[in-house]
């Protein structure tokens, strides 16, 4: 029984950068869970990994993406090029 | 005071992150800002004779996107069928259809601040990304940037789920090293 909720610091990692991308199923998430009670390292690491994607996060909020950039280019190159 | 030119080549480039970064704490959906943002211009460009050099070209792009939220507002509260709120801004006759310009208190935005720090953290994440090795660097930014599907990026690379997730281990690992130092 306890097998099933052991699992090592690698698997953990692993499932930590997934649940970043909402992508861990709820049993790993567990399980997870249950590791960082126990493992200071994993725990920390986790920290740092969720607060590198809220950065990100918060940079990709409120930048325009480059590619949201170029279509708000090419629509107004096409009015300055008939302007000039 | 000092006279400003106007210069619409370089508009995008300059000024789009900064429109695009006020308009989205006002309107809060981004393809309404991308819009808000994307009609400025334009109307910028429209109007260009009307610059008349005494405030910067980004305050004055600022004043025309200000109007542009303004209307945003008004559209969609009479679409509800609300009473429409008119306010005469320019009250003689002579400014009509002037942009507000000189009225506009750009430099005390209170976004202003949000803006630098945000620009700044923008950047290290980017010299960041810049350090790691070539391949990590693409895939990182795929997965985590530009939000592709875990499935999209391994047809595309050729490579296995399990690699992939290894490369962005790696990459995140080293990433929070990187911004460590300022940012954590």
């Amino acid at each position: 029984m306890m097998k099933k909720f052991m699992i090592s610091c690698e698997e953990s990692g692993h499932i930590c950068d997934k649940s970043q991308y909402h992508e861990a199923t709820l049993w790993e998430k567990v399980k997870f869970k249950f590791h960082t009670l126990f493992c200071a390292m994993c725990k920390q690491h986790s920290k740092n990994n969720t607060k590198l994607t809220a950065l990100i996060d918060k940079v990709k909020a409120k930048n325009l993406t480059s590619s949201e950039k170029n279509s708000i280019k090419s629509a107004f190159n096409k009015e300055l090029d008939k302007h000039q | 005071m000092p006279n400003h030119k106007i210069d619409p080549n370089k508009w995008i480039d300059l000024y789009s992150d900064y429109l695009f970064n006020y308009t989205i704490t006002r309107v809060n959906d981004r393809v309404i800002a991308q819009d808000l943002v994307s009609e400025t211009f334009l109307a910028g460009l429209k109007s260009m004779k009307n610059f008349k050099g005494e405030a910067s070209e980004r305050t004055w792009l600022v004043s025309i996107l200000k109007r542009k939220v303004i209307d945003y507002y008004r559209k969609i509260n009479s679409n509800k069928g609300k009473a429409e709120v008119r306010m005469s801004y320019n009250s003689d006759n002579e400014t009509e259809g002037d942009w507000l310009e000189e009225r506009v208190a750009d430099p005390f935005d209170k976004t202003a601040e949000d803006q630098i720090e945000n620009t700044e953290l923008a950047d290290a994440i980017d010299s960041c990304l810049s350090k790691l090795p070539k391949k990590q660097a693409k895939i990182f930014e795929m997965k985590t940037i530009l939000n592709y599907e875990t499935e999209t990026i391994c047809n595309e690379l050729e490579i296995t789920s399990s690699n992939l997730w290894v490369i962005i281990h790696r990459a995140r690992v080293s990433m929070a090293d990187c911004l460590q130092n300022n940012w954590f």
